[in-house]
């Protein structure tokens, strides 16, 4: 063959030759078909641990009682029972430690998407007492009267 | 054409085509659970329990770092308003980030529309997440292997190895994929897989105080989850995509989408 001929074909096999070996250093070792074949499967082994060890962020309402055991008791024995800690208190990360307090949310907000009403007749919603709230004691927290811990109105 | 011949390519054409069609098949729990003894991940999802409060959505995104005003989420809440008349309406302002306090219903641009209590028949809330599917179509579509499926089932996104194509986010039949305004990659719901491999449960359902979130084995005959999927009346969304989802729905309707 002609010049003209090997000399672009070489380019081309030169080429090849450097992106297959620039794939082999890029791609890691751990990339392949795993478990759920090429279809599905298709990745990097060690991401998998990458997730596992994602920072979390919320404890849970057991991890509350071991220091504010009275505050639990409270809630669980009244009709709020059933709302985390955290809902109300936000995430505790590594709370008292890191941040030293948690937040205390007072806005009537945060009442309202469980109180505010709504007609809502195949589902739970309607079972929880609702109020209006344009209409009941706007512009106060509800926790000025309200005990958000024991929310019973014969305690009130 | 002969005869002869033309029977013969109707034969193995028919046939062909409803092998395709078995591929469909609707998803039997039982068989999976026969397939495999270990460990899959499944979602279920009380409809009825649900009051709308949005916890989980909040605690999805504090969870896993997506910005709490960003206007995408891992997981959300809806809310559907069905009339008398069998008119459908639907709404879910920021996702339920702060639940449902108004009864104005948000319809973009035609505005807010309050329908009246004695109009409505039903209404209710339907949590939606990452169906983490058995055969996921947004993983097919990944050119480059960064979302695949783990052998537990999960669907993750490997955020060094995504080039932010968003084939996935085009391909989810569910909509569930986002573009991560602050990673920006591909993101979405790993069914908090950091927690859930470590012993813990999902950071919506331990934050939904009627629980109407669940996580659980598929695998395991003990599991209430895998328990309540094979035993009551459950359903799946968009069955007819035959993505195989694994978040299964108790108290579903055909006006859900
Ligand atoms: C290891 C013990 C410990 C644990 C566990 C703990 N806390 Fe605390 N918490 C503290 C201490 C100490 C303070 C600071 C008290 C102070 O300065 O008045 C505090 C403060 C708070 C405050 C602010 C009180 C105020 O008056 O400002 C809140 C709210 C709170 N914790 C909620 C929680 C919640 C919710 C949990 C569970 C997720 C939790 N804590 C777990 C020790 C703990
Ligand atoms: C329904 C929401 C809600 C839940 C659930 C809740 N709290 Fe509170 N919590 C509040 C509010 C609101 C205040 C502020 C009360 C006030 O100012 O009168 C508060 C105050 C506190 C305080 C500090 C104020 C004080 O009285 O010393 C602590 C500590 C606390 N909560 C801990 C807890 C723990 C622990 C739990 C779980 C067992 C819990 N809370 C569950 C809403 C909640
Ligand atoms: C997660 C949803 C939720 C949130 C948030 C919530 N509540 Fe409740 N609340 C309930 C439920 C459920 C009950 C119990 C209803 C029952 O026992 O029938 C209840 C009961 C009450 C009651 C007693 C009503 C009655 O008729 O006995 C009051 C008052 C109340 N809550 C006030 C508050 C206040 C104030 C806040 C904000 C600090 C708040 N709630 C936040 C769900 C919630
Ligand atoms: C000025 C004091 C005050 C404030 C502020 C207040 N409430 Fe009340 N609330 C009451 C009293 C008193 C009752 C019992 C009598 C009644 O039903 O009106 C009550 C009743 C309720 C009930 C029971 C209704 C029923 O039908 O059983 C709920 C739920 C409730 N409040 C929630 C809230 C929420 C949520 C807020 C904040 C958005 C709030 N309240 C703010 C005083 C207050």
């Amino acid at each position: 063959m002609k010049g003209h001929v090997w000399r672009p074909l070489l380019v081309v096999i030169g080429l090849v030759i450097i992106i297959l070996v620039a794939r082999m250093f890029y791609v890691p070792e751990d990339f392949g078909a795993q478990d759920r074949g090429y279809t599905f499967g298709y990745h990097r082994l060690s991401n998998e641990q990458e997730w596992k060890d994602y920072p979390a962020k919320y404890q849970d309402s057991e991890y509350c009682s071991g220091c504010h055991d009275d505050k639990t008791e409270e809630l669980n024995a009244a009709q709020h029972g059933m709302i985390p800690c955290e809902n109300c208190h936000g995430a505790a990360f590594d709370h008292p430690d890191d941040p030293e307090k948690l937040t205390i949310d007072r806005s009537r907000d945060l009442c309202l998407r469980c109180h505010s009403e709504l007609y809502m007749p195949s589902s739970g919603r309607n079972d929880i007492p609702g109020v209006n709230p344009e209409e009941h004691n706007a512009g106060l927290e509800c926790v000025e009267c309200h005990n958000s811990h024991n929310p019973s109105l014969e305690e009130m | 054409m002969k005869r002869r011949d033309f029977l013969k390519n109707a034969a193995v054409f028919v046939s062909g085509a409803s092998v395709s069609l078995g591929a469909l098949e609707l998803l039997d729990p039982r068989q999976l659970l026969a397939a495999n003894p270990e460990l899959r991940w499944g979602f279920l999802v009380n409809t009825h329990n649900c009051v709308g409060c949005g916890f989980c959505v909040k605690a999805c995104k504090v969870e896993n770092d997506i910005p709490l005003e960003a206007n995408v989420t891992r997981t959300w809440v809806e809310r559907y308003v069905i009339t008398k008349d069998g008119d459908v309406v639907m709404d879910t302002p920021k996702g339920a980030l702060n639940g449902f306090t108004s009864k104005l219903i948000d319809q973009n641009q035609s505005g807010m529309k309050q329908v009246d209590d004695e109009e409505i028949a039903q209404a209710f809330f339907v949590p939606k997440l990452c169906n983490h599917c058995d055969t996921p179509a947004c993983v097919q579509v990944c050119p480059v292997g960064a979302t695949y499926q783990t052998k537990d089932g999960t669907v993750l996104v490997d955020r060094k190895w995504c080039i932010g194509c968003g084939y996935c986010i085009m391909g989810c039949p569910y909509g569930v994929r986002f573009f991560h305004p602050v990673e920006h990659v591909a993101d979405k719901c790993t069914f908090c897989y950091h927690r859930i491999s470590n012993g813990g449960n999902t950071a919506c359902a331990q934050a939904c105080p009627f629980g109407a979130r669940q996580i659980g084995n598929l695998r395991d005959p003990n599991d209430p989850v895998a328990k309540a999927v094979m035993n009551q009346r459950v359903g799946v969304l968009r069955d007819e995509y035959g993505t195989k989802p694994q978040v299964f729905y108790i108290g579903l309707n055909k006006e859900v989408r």
